[in-house]
């Protein structure tokens, strides 16, 4: 009697299937007090992924581990929404000669756990983060004490099919020129004499430590416990794939004192979904936008939107090995390519106003910024100046065109739509061939970039890591610098950058690193294009939120509903 | 019976091996450095790299990379993603998300498919017949994609019916809408099958004799035009059950939800080997399970069928 079996497993499926629309059923209304002032245990959630190493302040060098180490951990330092470094942990930070630090740390300052942090912790998790054989991917950070040299020491070796391999071979445990003479101090050596050191303190490579991160990093990197404004909710907190939940840390006094009772990161391997869920008041906050929302943003979220502009620029870089970018003529060709870029409109048109267009090899959000640098006059569109330019260089030296001049970049995140604007700029100002040479992914570009086979322009771009002009120019510019890839080098510039970090005041050191991005203009390694601003929008349950002056939303100053 | 169990469960080895080996080399051939391109613009130290590379072996030629693999398949031990976390637990954590989601939308779609199909097979040129003919062609023609952002939004946003995404604690009820979507397509299939089976066998002789027998109709439908007709929707099923298990990746990327589909995706972008070959492996197993188990209840639908001969 197989008939009466079929039928009663089709009604009993039947009836699950019912069950089931039930549940579906029922969507996530939450009231909420209106109270303008907001309401200070509300829970946040908002637009995060999956962070891509655990979670260790030095170890975590991207935007989505990045942000949750910010919220757990409280350097000595902190950074306020305009940049501005403002002392946390620190009481002073002095120097008389920009090379010999001394650092008060305040006293009875606690991890979540109870540990107390004193002057020693600072110098253990600075040396453990320096040391190369801990692997940490911000370990360079402490490049300028004494005694990096010896603790980050590593072993290169050829291998028998001629590549190169990089082992740890530190020949120190701790750096010479960190000390901690008692238990409210620190004393730093640098190895020579840096004025804007001090501001890198609010970074997170150089935030403490507890003693438990040092004896098992993995397992911590799990189950972080801070001193920041936020802790994790329990063990466990982060779930992989899926979200990490942090709760307000009642016993922190510090100056970025959580506003809200919470913040749950919810992991989306998409924008889209994210920006669906915002407008369904099923996610609160994101600083992430589809590209096609960038133009109804605004009216999607009438009142419920900010922009501002933060501490990220773009340029296209030239590399000195092109030989139609070499000598008089390559000087004259890479100012006309930059006469024939309408940064404007294509700001405008393309990017709908999330970037601005560069005025220097620096974002005007940082701290000694300075407008209309010499030779910056390159940077406004000119058709008929980049084509005279152009046509004097063609008499100093032909121009090979056997080939179109391409821009290479990956085409994700829409980076394919400017570029092709720039190219089409080319063709029509300077009457030459361009287009895209396009990768589907960032990695295929940046090999080729370090083995320095991509002879024409190649999208760069740069995320400040605190707030100083020496952060943009030092590492992008600088001879043999950690991101150089193009290999351009300058003495002057060198000479330089080393006399504004060996200035003992600001002001002094900002004047010489301008006076570098005026070498930088005169040699165009690269042309500065825009810098960008970051729109964020939030949901119905949050009353105001900003970002700050990297672009990271200040999720502790949230006031929710 | 056992023979044939055996006989297809040997089919799996050279399958299996096959499709690893072609996977893994295709992630192999990808170009650029995986490594790398963990870390963007801002890179670490060259020590960090290289210890990343030589622990993942990615220094090593691609049959010693494979050759490590299958070894650390066969000792139950998959090693890590490049994040660092052990790809068994981020395998148990999709599975069963998109388990779910496949049983739901399979369940709609058998459920829904057949008794539309036999309603409009029975009915041959009647006005359900054509309206649901009409329906299902709609259905058919719509890309998965649109269905899913259009009920996303009507249903996620504008009714509140449901939460448009998925996301962290996935359950029966928030995999519905995306399940609807994910079934609603291959619901058309079922239904266009089940209706062309039914209506052709409702003249066989078998039918005839039944009724001529005195059987009341719903019995003559169900055990016996139903039954006969299901062999094709059972082996389109089949199939389909094993397409779902690997993930929709537009559905799920739609609808964020944390499946096989999107930890795939994720993997293809990071070139992440070992995960990806992982997800692979376990894939041809579900669907040599599920085809196995397609060709067992062919036996039971017509006891005509035999295996052993």
């Amino acid at each position: 009697m197989r008939f009466t079996r079929t039928s009663k497993a089709l009604g009993i499926v039947a009836i699950a299937a019912l069950a089931l629309t039930g549940c579906g059923a029922g969507g996530g209304t939450t009231e909420g007090s209106s109270d303008a002032a907001g309401d200070p245990n509300k829970v946040i959630t908002a637009y995060s992924n999956e962070p891509q190493n655990p979670l260790l302040p030095a170890n975590t060098n991207e935007v989505y581990g990045g942000r949750v180490v910010e919220l757990l951990f409280e350097g000595l330092r902190t950074y306020d929404a305009d940049g501005k470094p403002v002392n946390a942990l620190a009481e002073s930070i002095d120097s008389p000669d920009a090379q010999n630090w001394t650092i008060k740390v305040k006293q009875g300052q606690k991890f979540t756990n109870g540990e107390e942090i004193t002057a020693k912790t600072f110098v253990d998790s600075w040396n453990y983060a320096a040391n190369s054989k801990n692997l940490q991917n911000n370990g360079f950070f402490f490049e300028s004490i004494a005694g990096y040299e010896e603790v980050s020491a590593v072993n290169s070796e050829k291998t028998a099919d001629g590549k190169t391999t990089t082992t740890p071979a530190p020949t120190a445990e701790t750096m010479s020129g960190l000390a901690a003479p008692d238990n409210s101090t620190i004393t730093v050596k640098l190895a020579q004499p840096e004025a804007d050191w001090s501001l890198r303190l609010g970074y997170s490579a150089f935030f403490p430590l507890p003693s438990a991160a040092l004896a098992d990093p993995k397992a911590f990197g799990e189950n972080p416990v801070g001193n920041g404004p936020y802790k994790f909710e329990k063990e466990g907190a982060w779930v992989h794939d899926q979200s990490i939940s942090l709760v307000k840390n009642a016993d922190y006094s510090g100056p970025r004192e959580a506003k809200n009772g919470g913040v749950t990161f919810k992991f989306y391997t998409d924008p889209g979904p994210a920006y669906t869920d915002l407008q369904s008041d099923n996610l609160d906050i994101t600083d992430v936008l589809p590209s096609n929302a960038l133009k109804t943003y605004e009216t999607d979220f009438q009142d419920r939107n900010a922009t501002k502009p933060v501490a990220t620029n773009s340029t296209l870089n030239i590399p000195p090995y092109n030989p139609n970018f070499q000598g008089e003529a390559g000087k004259l060709r890479r100012q006309a390519l930059s006469y024939a870029i309408n940064r404007e409109e294509i700001a405008k048109v393309v990017f709908n106003g999330t970037r601005t267009p560069a005025k220097a090899f620096v974002p005007p959000v940082i701290d000694g910024f300075k407008d209309g640098l010499k030779g910056s006059e390159i940077l406004k569109f000119d058709a008929a100046k980049a084509k005279d330019l152009w046509e004097q260089a063609n008499k100093i030296q032909p121009y090979d065109d056997s080939k179109p001049l391409q821009i290479a970049s990956n085409t994700d995140g829409g980076n394919k739509e400017w570029i092709d604007a720039v190219a089409n700029g080319f063709k029509n100002n300077l009457g030459i061939q361009a287009e895209i040479q396009p990768f589907a992914k960032f990695a295929e570009v940046l090999n080729l970039r370090k083995s320095q086979q991509l002879p024409g322009l190649t999208r760069a771009g740069w995320q400040g890591d605190y707030p100083s002009l020496y952060n943009f120019l030092g590492p992008v510019w600088g001879t043999n610098a950690s991101s150089n890839y193009e290999k351009y080098t300058n003495p002057e510039f060198d000479k330089l950058l080393k006399e504004g970090l060996a200035a003992t005041s600001t002001d002094d050191a900002n004047a010489k690193f301008n006076q570098a991005q005026e070498v930088l203009f005169e040699d165009l390694p690269g042309l500065p294009l825009w810098d960008q601003a970051r729109p964020i929008v939030w949901s119905n349950n949050v009353v105001k939120a900003e970002t700050g002056w990297n672009g990271s939303i200040l999720y502790y100053n949230i006031t929710a509903k | 019976m056992v023979r044939f169990i055996l006989r297809r469960l040997l089919q799996v080895i050279p399958v299996f091996i096959g499709t690893t080996l072609l996977v893994y080399y295709m992630v192999f051939a990808l170009p650029g450095d995986p490594i790398a391109a963990l870390f963007g613009d801002r890179q670490p130290p060259q020590a960090v790299i290289d210890t990343l590379r030589s622990q993942y072996h990615l220094d090593e030629p691609f049959w010693v990379q494979y050759g490590l693999f299958l070894k650390n398949l066969f000792t139950f031990n998959l090693g890590n993603d490049f994040t660092g976390q052990p790809i068994a637990a981020s395998l148990a954590r999709v599975f069963p998300v998109t388990a779910m989601l496949a049983i739901e939308a399979l369940a709609i779609q058998a459920i829904f498919g057949v008794a539309f199909g036999v309603f409009a097979g029975l009915r041959r040129g009647g006005w359900f017949d054509s309206t649901v003919l009409v329906a299902s062609l709609v259905v058919i023609a719509v890309p998965t994609f649109v269905l899913g952002f259009v009920f996303q939004l009507v249903f996620g946003v504008q009714l509140g019916w449901a939460k448009p995404t998925v996301g962290a604690n996935a359950d029966w009820g928030s995999l519905l809408l995306p399940a609807v979507v994910l079934g609603l397509v291959s619901f058309a299939y079922v239904l266009r099958l089940t209706r062309a089976s039914v209506s052709e066998n409702m003249n066989a002789d078998y039918v005839r004799t039944a009724t001529a027998k005195g059987l009341s109709r719903p019995r003559v439908v169900l055990a016996h035009i139903l039954r006969n007709s299901l062999i094709p929707v059972v082996t389109y099923l089949g199939a389909n059950l094993g397409g779902l298990m690997g993930g929709a990746i537009v559905t799920e990327g739609i609808f964020n939800v944390p499946g096989v589909g999107n930890k795939l995706y994720q993997a293809v972008l990071r070139s992440e080997g070992p995960t990806i070959v992982s997800i692979v492996s376990v894939l041809v197993l579900v669907f040599v399970v599920s085809n196995l188990l397609v060709d067992l209840l062919y036996a039971w639908l017509d006891p005509r069928i035999r295996y052993d001969q």
